[in-house]
């Protein structure tokens, strides 16, 4: 068991290069091996799932899987992977949504198909080790691998203005790493500082004592180094450049995978360690959210670029992630949860839809487009079931997510939550108004282009099922993740009765917590 | 039999996919068996479950059925679960078997278009949608039915997608709606925190046990949910869309926005009616909503040119007529109005339908006349339904329910006497407006000529609903005509009965009834006056322009749709012109900034040993004299 661990990463990692090598024998074997290292960690991780119960008996503590090799002793950093069952949700998304972009990619990428796959790989890799990695430094060292493959997939391979975009990517998620990195060696020195030795260890750490003031330092950078990932205003401007001019393959990951580690690195990190310092200030990151849900999605209704529009929306769902986050009760966390695998097989449907779509008319203008019904029947229909999704139609899996995180963050605070809703209208405004203009209304591009091909259909389709099940039996997802859930909410329930408790007898008058109920 | 419940919803799901998944391959043949055929099979369930319900359940409590559990995790239970009762088997029957009709109907309508299999898939889509609606158990799958059919109703409506005004028209109608869902949904928030559970009765008996009559969460809950219930019901403030709706396929209109869709909102606030009843003044506003609306849905009615929107104002009205019913508590009188208003209104849509299908899709009403002896049967049956909308005495099932309505209004303690005036005075409208489409429509000259009467598919729905606009109204009657409670005690279990004022006899009922039948038959009488041809204000009527204000105030709904365009539209598309992000300045003025400092400090570089030395030694004796202070 402990060997899957280390497989769910290697497996991509040491395809990579063979990836990159296969150009020389076939065009398609780049493909043929991205897609076969994928597929077998996507049945990897099933595998682990579907035993999950068993291992956990014999596992220790919190983690279902744990591996531990030390690594280098000396600064107290090891080999130290982890498996429990967010980590375990989120890596089938990865692996899943890795071989949905790949099957994206295999008309559109038509040079260097090795090196483009090769990157795939490694950025891939890189998502399952943030995933999986419990020591800090490993997380780091994750963190960075998946990026700079992104980087190349997009300046590469990308449209018109990729030089530009992929600056700008590089340059936001740089910074808020550079950030990130400082919060983690401070938080290795006050260990040191605390009992002798170093550590980047998540379980030494996450008992750390730390003064209010330097918690709430090393908070804010916890915050800002996930923000900037997930995104959230004012650090998500560098989306919508980052996502328009990116290959459609590469889209789909960051849309799908990427953004989700922010929201992971949010739930595993930063609420975990620093549970009193965001009991302050999560009705600012909540607020946040309500503020990315409504701008985001003002913003999306303002746009004429269709993936801009879906990258937009796809801020404003995200928007939804912290709220839940912050609100403080296992049934937030758990739409959170909904919410991330939701979102990723939605907007990778939406890209891959918006992609194929540029592909064959080469621009992204809805000016241009309109009437496509008739010409592309497939691709309509299918585009009018993610644009449901989007909006949030019951019976889809973005609906369980957004309304767990509405019900649940309900009582902690009802005005943000009522302005949170009226994204609901909004959505529905630039969703519609997206189908209207491409693909009802009188034909402008009169053009014949070929529908759907046969496997992205089949791919689609697959996603929309999945959407379906998810959306009627969302149990599959919520029972994973609701021990992990639990015990974060006890984590920071505990440190608020803490606070509550310290308030009481320091004040003894005015107490305010987050966990108010109020109707 | 009643455990094949879960199959009533499930059958017009299974058509929905099957149409939608393999719909090209099929015939036109396969796909009118399967799009008729899923719901017609649905509506012989629903007949068994109905016979096995009312013999089984003698006292009519319910009926429970769990299919699964939807969400079940940190305090949330939510099942996908059914719950039968009276009422929602009232709606299950009117769903399915006038759903059938119209679906029978429309394998003729549509017989010539080429979205056939989209039109079914969508139609039972809609059912299935509807359905669940009426027979959740919980909030949270009503909610889902209540979506599905907003989502069914904006395809539908924009069906003919070519027409970018049809386009608009469905991203209206959904939206507006939508504004009143969110707040059913914020309502559902504040429900599932107070209570934790979502369940209908459950919620309901825990809130009469923990809020006192009129507390404020009582009040606030009451008006989300009545917001929810006036977008989908197309009552004021919230009524814009429902005119435009029309842009839909007729058998769309007759089906979604006149039997089924649009009285969800009644269904809603009967449904929650314990929760309305701990809120008295909302009911009260839900009473003078309903009143102003049936009011200005009526005069608007009576000026419009096409047919099809003359039937959607009166659509808005005789909704108007059961949320008032609903306000002054009469439950049961507003589900009976309900009931006829969905035979009747179909009815007349369908019979509209016949029309526009033989004058080769032409809606205006100035452009149709003498049609009465080219389509005998189109005639017959729309001037059923016209009877019936206008409350024709005695004969016609629309005279029963808005009679008891009425009389409700009348005698109810918590109603007040000039909303009865008003009511009574949409009644006179009723027929005014009713029967100046039958003189334009039918009467006079033959302005277009028709392709004649249409086939048996068509015709069929149209007799049986005639048959039912005539005789549905038998199930309920006065006390001073025959005192039939049929209808009454069906619901009795589900619905609480009327209060009465004391001292309403039946001397005051048979006078009060007089008056409202002299309101219905004076309307009509002033409709033959005014626009029977030959006489002369018809003359002079058809030739008055349209650009007097009252008139285009009256034809805009009341300048509504201006309204809001101004408020909200208008300052939407202002805000929403600029699609670059405000956010971004700021780092683009980061990066202009250090661009500029590289710029300016890059002039230093000039290359000239001279001036490095220069500033050299400059800066060694700024330091040196900094020192030295």
């Amino acid at each position: 068991m402990v060997m899957m661990l280390w497989l769910l990463i290697l497996i991509p990692l040491l395809a990579a290069p063979f990836a990159w090598l296969g150009q020389q024998w076939s065009r398609s074997a780049p493909r043929m091996i991205a897609l076969g290292a994928l597929s077998v960690d996507v049945l990897l991780a099933l595998f682990l799932w579907n035993h999950g119960d068993s291992v956990q008996a014999s596992g220790h503590g919190s983690w279902l899987v744990e591996s531990h090799i030390s690594w280098i002793p000396r600064w107290g950093i090891s080999l130290h992977l982890g498996l429990d069952g967010l980590s375990l949700i989120l890596i089938v998304l990865t692996a899943f949504i890795g071989v949905i972009a790949t099957i994206a990619s295999w008309t559109e990428i038509r040079s260097r198909v090795g090196l483009f796959h090769c990157n795939v790989l490694l950025a891939l890799g890189g998502v399952i080790g943030v995933f999986l990695a419990i020591d800090l430094f490993l997380f780091f060292f994750f963190w960075e691998l998946m990026l700079v493959p992104m980087y190349l997939l997009i300046v590469i391979w990308g449209h018109a203005q990729r030089r530009d975009a992929s600056f700008k990517f590089f340059l936001f998620t740089q910074a808020g790493s550079l950030v990130l990195l400082v919060a983690i060696v401070a938080l290795a020195l006050l260990h040191q500082q605390a009992t002798g030795r170093p550590s980047f260890d998540y379980a030494d750490l996450i008992g750390l004592t730390l003064t209010n003031e330097m918690a709430r330092w090393l908070m804010v950078a916890f915050l800002i180094g996930f923000l900037v990932k997930l995104p959230a205003p004012p650090f998500h401007t560098w989306l919508p450049d980052t996502y328009t001019e990116a290959p459609t393959g590469a889209t789909i990951i960051l849309a799908g995978i990427l953004a989700k580690t922010g929201a992971y690195g949010l739930l595993r990190f930063t609420i975990p360690l620093f549970p009193e310092a965001m009991s302050e200030i999560s009705p600012i990151v909540m607020g946040l959210g309500v503020v990315g849900i409504l701008y985001a999605a003002l913003l999306a209704c303002a746009q004429t670029d269709i993936k801009r529009l879906v990258a937009y929306s796809s801020i404003s769902h995200m928007g939804f992630i912290l709220i839940g986050a912050f609100a403080g009760t296992e049934l937030a966390l758990q739409g959170v949860v909904m919410q991330m695998v939701a979102h990723g097989l939605s907007t990778g449907g939406l890209f891959l839809l918006a992609g194929t779509l540029e592909e064959r008319y080469q621009t992204r203008e809805m000016g241009h487009m309109g009437g496509l019904w008739s010409v592309m029947p497939r691709l309509a229909t299918m585009t009018l079931f993610f644009a449901c999704a989007s909006l949030g139609l019951p019976g889809l899996a973005n609906f369980v997510g957004e309304f767990l995180v509405l019900f649940g963050s309900y009582a902690t605070q009802p005005f943000m939550i009522i302005l949170a809703s009226l994204g609901m209208v909004m959505a529905a405004i630039y969703s519609l108004g997206m189908m209207q203009r491409t693909f009802f209304g009188r034909q402008q591009d009169t053009r014949p282009v070929p529908d759907l091909s046969n496997v992205a259909f089949g791919t689609v389709l697959v996603i929309a099922v999945l959407q379906i099940w998810l959306g009627l039996y969302p149990r599959v997802v919520l029972t994973t993740a609701q021990p992990v859930m639990e015990q974060l909410v006890q984590a920071t329930v505990a440190s608020a009765n803490l606070i509550h408790s310290r308030s009481e007898s320091l004040l003894s008058s005015h107490i305010v917590t987050s966990q108010g109920t109020i109707p | 039999m009643l455990k094949l419940l879960w199959l009533i919803p499930v059958l017009p799901l299974t058509g929905f996919l099957v149409l939608a998944l393999c719909g090209r391959r099929l015939s036109r043949h396969q796909i009118a068996w399967v799009g008729c055929g899923s719901v017609g099979a649905a509506a012989m369930t629903t007949a068994f479950v109905a016979a096995d319900f009312l013999g089984v359940f003698p006292d009519r409590e319910s009926y429970h059925q769990t299919l699964w559990n939807w969400i079940d995790t940190s305090g949330m239970t939510v099942g996908v679960s059914w719950y039968l009762d009276a009422l929602s088997l009232l709606m299950v029957v009117v769903i399915t078997g006038v759903g059938f009709l119209i679906h029978l109907y429309s394998t003729e309508y549509m017989a010539h278009d080429d979205g056939y299999a989209r039109f079914f898939a969508y139609m039972n889509l809609f059912v299935a949608a509807m359905l669940t609606l009426v027979l959740a158990d919980n909030l949270l799958l009503l909610y889902l039915g209540w979506e599905g059919v907003g989502l069914c109703s904006y395809l539908l409506i924009g069906f003919w997608y070519r027409e970018p005004e049809y386009g608009t028209a469905a991203q209206k109608a959904f939206i507006v709606t939508r504004i009143g869902d969110t707040a059913l949904a914020i309502g559902l928030f504040i429900l599932f925190t107070q209570f934790t559970s979502l369940s209908i009765q459950q919620v309901q008996s825990l809130a009469v046990e923990a809020w006192p009559v009129g507390s404020n969460l009582a009040m606030i809950v009451a008006v989300l949910f009545l917001i929810g219930a006036v977008g989908k019901s197309a009552q004021l403030p919230l009524q814009v869309w429902l005119p435009d709706a029309m842009a839909g396929p007729t058998p769309v209109s007759a089906l979604i926005h006149a039997a089924t869709m649009v009285t969800a909102g009644v269904y809603l606030i009967a449904r929650m009616h314990h929760l309305f009843a701990l809120a008295p003044m909302v009911q009260e506003v839900i009473a003078v909503l309903g009143l102003v609306t049936l009011l200005l849905a009526a005069t608007s009615a009576l000026v419009q040119h096409d047919i099809k929107r003359v039937l959607a104002y009166s659509t808005m009205s005789q909704i108007g007529y059961m949320f008032l019913a609903l306000g002054v508590g009469a439950w049961s009188a507003a589900l009976f109005h309900f009931l006829t208003h969905s035979c009747f209104k179909a009815l007349l849509f369908l019979a509209a339908g016949s029309v526009i299908h033989s004058l080769h899709h032409e809606q205006d009403i100035f452009k149709m006349g003498g049609l009465r002896r080219h389509l005998p049967w189109t005639f017959w049956t729309f001037l059923i339904g016209a009877a019936a909308m206008s409350g024709v005495p005695l004969i016609t099932s629309g005279f029963y329910s808005k009679d008891w309505i009425l009389w409700s209004v009348w005698s109810s303690p918590i109603s007040h006497r000039w909303i009865w005036f008003g009511a009574v005075f949409g009644a006179l409208l009723t027929g005014l407006y009713s029967f100046r489409l039958i003189f334009q429509v039918f009467f006079g000259e033959v302005r277009t000529q028709p392709t004649g009467e249409p086939g048996l598919a068509m015709r069929g729905p149209l007799v049986v609903l005639a048959f039912l606009a005539l005789t549905v109204g038998f199930l309920e009657m006065p006390h001073t005509l025959g005192n039939v409670t049929v209808f009454s005690h069906y619901l009795s279990h589900a619905l609480p009965t009327t209060e009465l004022l004391p001292g309403m006899d039946e001397s005051s009922e048979a006078r009060e009834q007089l008056a409202v039948t002299v309101a219905a038959l004076l309307g009509i009488g002033l409709a033959a006056l005014l626009f029977l041809p030959g006489s002369r204000p018809a003359s002079r009527l058809a030739d008055q322009s349209t650009d007097r204000p009252s008139m285009t105030f009256l034809q805009g709904g009341w300048g509504f749709d201006r309204l809001y365009d101004r408020l909200f539209v208008r300052p939407w598309f202002s805000l929403t012109r600029n699609p670059s992000d405000m956010l971004d300045r700021g780092y683009e003025w980061l990066a202009v900034c250090a661009e500029s400092c590289h710029g300016w400090m890059s002039h230093t570089q000039t290359g000239q040993v001279r001036w490095y030395a220069a500033t050299v030694a400059v800066g060694t004796l700024v330091l040196l004299g900094l020192f030295a202070m």
